[in-house]
């Protein structure tokens, strides 16, 4: 890639160092976060997937 | 100094009738379209000035543009200055002509809920236990795909030669950011696992006119919608409908920034592909963004590093020509996408479609041991799309706080209403409110009433730009009905 381009990468590996731990504590609220919000899809997920995916045909269109 | 940007989106929506597998999608489109309970008009939608069949390159072609009888039952326009109508198999929502890629951004939104309570109107007049459901998408996973189309006012000046060299790439990488994610390949593409875009694996040329075999990256219908000795429109087919409002605002607002660029001459190099076609499949089946593409010029860059590039150019084409925030607003997103997307691409699920589904689809896979192919996952495709706030799987996300919004409910609630105030749009939207019984004919460039004399008036809008509440406001509210419009106007 261009010079501009390998200029830019060494300044944002300094940035990712620091950001690491902020990112560690927030992983186990988003885990917990993520596990509410799965619960929560399941329990408006269409009924039958299998038959939903089938029924799903749209003619072409544009 | 280029012309001003004028843009929107038209967007045709995926259409099922639970309960009723084999419904016909025509008629149960032409329901929704006809249930739309907001302030509209019905009209003919009036083709003598549309030429869908001429070509930017230069040459015409057959059998496109014929004037449908029973237009007037399928069509509609809002008082958003919207189109409403029945396209093929699909409703489809053409959104008013924007001022500026936020807007346009919250009009394209403004479609979802005309969608919406369409259909939910639609539902009262079918049997119990059948409701019409809408999409947001672009394909049924099965082979077919509808579009979401992109248009931005150029100047005619500017050789069409130039926009194919030039926007080409851009509009082969700007996928990492427009895609809205898609469980599976289809269109005889490579098997893959979940891909960035719904629309890539259907793109089979680098340029044409065709929008619904063979696409082409770049498309040149010639249909300017306005003065053809002054504009052309750039109608880009290669996007994805977004549900996310960051996401379809990044979409319109680097478009137009390329464009604009272009125009006046600030993009120092074409950075052309090898094999252009290739490298839409390639991109879009790589969520890792790690592939790299073949350059005609020899070496190879990844879709990330290309976007950088013109990221860069167009950051100092704005700092010297724009000054509008609203631009600075769209470096502003577009750069931390891409760095976030450089870093780690789960980052952005906060911003992009694609990002956010396939989020949620590894949650799937991780807690119930889910196979790329079960049925669960593709449900779970489909159902991020729908418009119904209570089902749509986007929906939900927002609702926890999980996608950035530009727009409040309210702010995107009033844009079905009202039109744009600073083109033609607000000129239209007005007559639709003004005067719906003298409105019988409409097109992007016209309107044609009918004041009980024995020819019916058509108003030429050939300036995308007036029309603005400017310009016309005031006339608006001095006239008591169309036939005081059409005398103030000249007769």
């Amino acid at each position: 890639m261009s010079d501009q381009e390998r200029a830019r990468r060494p300044a944002r590996k300094q940035e990712e160092t620091e950001e690491t731990e902020v990112i560690e504590e927030s992983v186990e609220a988003d885990v917990e976060k993520i596990d509410e919000l799965l619960d929560e899809i399941d329990s408006v997920l269409e009924e039958n997937a299998e038959e939903f995916v089938k029924n799903y045909v749209q003619k072409g269109g544009e | 100094m280029a012309l001003r940007k004028v843009l929107g989106t038209e967007t045709e929506y995926g259409i099922t009738v639970r309960g009723q597998p084999d419904f016909n999608p025509a008629v149960a489109s032409a329901l929704v379209i006809n249930a739309f309970p907001g302030e509209r008009v019905r009209v003919q939608w009036s083709f003598e000035e549309e030429s869908p069949g001429r070509d930017a390159r230069g040459f015409g072609h057959e059998g496109y543009g014929v004037a449908d009888p029973d237009s007037a039952l399928v069509n509609a326009v809002l008082s958003n200055g919207a189109r409403l109508y029945v396209d093929h198999a699909h409703p489809e929502y053409s959104g008013p002509e924007c001022w500026d890629p936020l807007q346009g951004a919250l009009y394209d939104k403004a479609g979802e809920v005309v969608m919406h309570v369409s259909a939910v109107e639609a539902c009262r007049a079918l049997p119990e236990g059948h409701e019409v459901r809408l999409y947001k998408n672009n394909s049924d996973g099965k082979g077919n795909s509808y579009g979401a189309h992109e248009n931005y006012l150029l100047a005619r000046d500017l050789p069409f030669g130039d926009v194919i060299r030039y926007a080409t790439t851009f509009l082969v990488t700007r996928q990492v950011f427009t895609g809205s994610g898609k469980v599976g390949a289809e269109n005889g593409r490579p098997s893959v696992d979940f891909q960035v875009t719904q629309r890539a694996d259907f793109f089979e040329e680098e340029v044409g006119l065709e929008t619904t075999l063979k696409r082409p990256i770049v498309n040149t219908r010639d249909e300017p919608h306005g003065d053809p000795g002054k504009y052309r429109r750039l109608h880009v087919i290669i996007g994805d409908a977004n549900l996310s409002e960051v996401q379809t605002f990044l979409k319109l607002g680097s478009m137009a920034l390329l464009l604009a660029a272009l125009e006046d001459g600030a993009l120092p190099e074409a950075l052309e592909l090898d094999d252009p076609v290739e490298a839409c499949w390639k991109v879009s089946h790589d969520p890792t963004l790690s592939e790299t593409l073949p350059l005609a010029e020899g070496g190879r860059a990844t879709a990330l590093e290309l976007q950088f590039r013109y990221l860069e150019w167009i950051e100092k084409y704005v700092r010297s020509e724009m000054d509008e925030p609203v631009w600075d607003r769209v470096l502003e997103v577009w750069r931390g996408v891409l760095e976030d997307l450089e870093a780690e691409p789960m980052r952005t699920a906060d911003r992009l479609d694609w990002v956010a589904k396939y989020r949620l689809l590894e949650g799937f896979r991780e807690r119930d041991g889910l196979d790329w192919n079960a049925a669960k996952l593709k449900a779970l495709d489909l159902q991020y799309h729908d418009v119904d706030p209570e089902r749509g799987l986007y929906h939900r996300l927002v609702r926890r706080g999980a996608m950035q919004r530009l727009f409040t409910d309210e702010e995107i609630l009033a844009a079905v209403g009202d039109p744009p105030e600073r083109t033609r749009a607000y000129f239209r939207g007005r007559c639709v409110r003004d005067f719906p019984d003298s409105l019988i004919a409409a097109n992007w460039d016209s309107l044609v009433f009918d004041i009980g004399e024995s020819h019916l008036k058509r108003v030429p809008m050939m300036e995308p730009l007036r029309g603005d509440r400017d310009r016309v406001g005031p006339l608006l509210d001095s006239v008591a009905d169309a036939s005081e419009l059409i005398e103030a106007l000249g007769g």
